[in-house]
């Protein structure tokens, strides 16, 4: 059986590689836009999440994994740095909600896949690959231990 | 054609008479917050915004600003190098940039990706292209206006120049022939030791070796700014790099980085603020050295010898 991605990234992912490429810069700004702030008991506890040390930004993310096995991710960037947003909200909009398995199922090379290296420079997009890859080590470690 | 820096005394435009300049070795090179703020509505003067991330200018920009980025307008989409003389004039054009415009580039993260761009403007000998002291966030800090209005300048024709690398740039065999002069490393001092920062799993941003350059003193590229983005004044400047990093007045010097932008910045302030007359910028910088064959490097918190 080929793998499928999950709807919202799959969704995500054919979005931006229907627009030409200049319209998918303006797409991540509108995701940069619609990152979803921290929920209260996160924002008051900034030691609970992590650096992505990769992005040249500060961008902190924060992973729950449910009794249920349904991850939760929460990111926060500087609306100055509306690039870094607009991965973590792709991120935290197509991975919130999924099961531990399917969100490890991911691919690690996702970020390449939406069109944006030509437009955004490989260096950026690592930032985003750095992301992914730490928000599924924290899904790994907190769901061993629940 | 590389038109040296004197001729910045005949630039149309006047330099800002800031009292802080005043001790840089090319004060012209440099504008302040409040000088720009006066001169927003000049024609013969074009504000260009170069950032570090790619959005930024579209979230809010100095009015009038255009962008220039350095990854999409001033690199080659294929062979890693800057673009050629035609698209430098095509990409300037559509700007509304003449030969004769005062350029001043101003961004994020002290100016970084400005310094960057304005070094790729001086390989094309771009006469008179000024850096703004402080960047996009002191102008932000400030409470300076910023808009996102689309910008719309008339394109100009601005001629076809050869590039000349011979002057500021330095490549990987001017470095080798360089070895046992002065080098700056402008990385941090955990990629100047070469001690591995990564996580276990993450792979090594793209050298395949770490360490530096032999000799090469370590001076984080931030050492030249304050906090608030600004150049640090010329006696701080020279307690950095004269007695902190040895440099003497006349050596010739070559910066450093990953891949040369950060180095840009230093290149500034050792050629326009210093007033080194031979500084180059090597731009292929350490994801270059660290992955080429059979160069030396040294590991460690001590230069090294060859």
């Amino acid at each position: 059986m080929t793998y499928q991605l999950p709807p919202v990234l799959s969704e995500t992912r054919d979005d931006f590689l229907d627009l030409a490429e200049s319209d998918r810069l303006l797409m991540l700004l509108e995701f940069s836009q619609d990152l979803p702030s921290l929920p209260e008991k996160y924002a008051d506890h900034p030691e609970l999440l992590e650096r992505v040390e990769e992005c040249q930004s500060p961008v902190y993310i924060f992973v729950e994994v449910s009794p249920e096995s349904v991850v939760n991710v929460y990111a926060t960037a500087p609306e100055q740095s509306p690039t870094t947003r607009g991965f973590a909200s792709i991120l935290v909009q197509g991975l919130s909600g999924l099961s531990v398995e399917e969100a490890l199922g991911i691919p690690a090379d996702f970020p390449d896949t939406l069109g944006l290296t030509k437009l955004i420079s490989p260096l950026r997009v690592r930032g985003m690959t750095a992301m992914l890859w730490r928000i599924k080590r924290q899904i790994k470690e907190k769901s061993s231990t629940s | 054609m590389h038109l040296p820096i004197r001729n910045l005394g005949v630039m149309s435009v006047s330099p800002d008479h800031n009292p802080k300049f005043a001790s840089y070795a090319h004060p012209e090179a440099l504008v302040s917050t409040e000088w720009l703020s006066t001169r927003l509505n000049e024609d013969n003067i074009v504000i260009v915004e170069s950032d570090e991330d790619v959005l930024l200018y579209e979230i809010g920009h100095i009015p009038g600003a255009v962008k220039i980025d350095w990854h999409t307008d001033l690199n080659d989409p294929i062979v890693r190098d800057y673009v050629h003389g035609e698209r430098f004039a095509e990409i300037l054009g559509s700007k509304g940039i003449s030969r004769d415009t005062t350029v001043v580039i101003y961004g994020d993260k002290s100016n970084w990706w400005a310094a960057y761009a304005l070094w790729v403007f001086k390989l094309f000998g771009h006469p008179d292209v000024r850096l703004l002291d402080g960047g996009r966030d002191k102008w932000i800090a400030e409470g300076r206006d910023i808009t996102t209005a689309k910008v719309h300048r008339a394109a100009t024709t601005y001629p076809i120049i050869t590039r000349d690398d011979s002057v500021q740039r330095a490549f990987r065999e001017d470095v080798l022939a360089h070895l046992g002069q002065p080098l700056i490393d402008v990385r941090s001092p955990q990629e100047y030791s070469g001690e591995r920062t990564h996580m276990p799993d993450y792979p090594q941003e793209s050298a395949l070796r770490g360490g530096h350059v032999p000799g090469a003193a370590s001076v984080p590229w931030s050492k030249a700014a304050a906090e608030d983005g600004t150049f640090r004044a010329r006696e701080e400047l020279d307690a950095v790099y004269l007695e902190g990093a040895g440099l003497k007045p006349g050596d010739d010097v070559i910066t450093y980085c990953r891949i040369g932008e950060r180095s840009s910045h230093t290149w500034f302030v050792l050629k326009y603020l210093m007033g080194f007359e031979t500084v180059r910028n090597y731009d292929g910088s350490w994801v270059e050295w660290g992955s080429a064959v059979r160069v030396p490097i040294v590991v460690g918190t001590e230069p090294g010898k060859l």
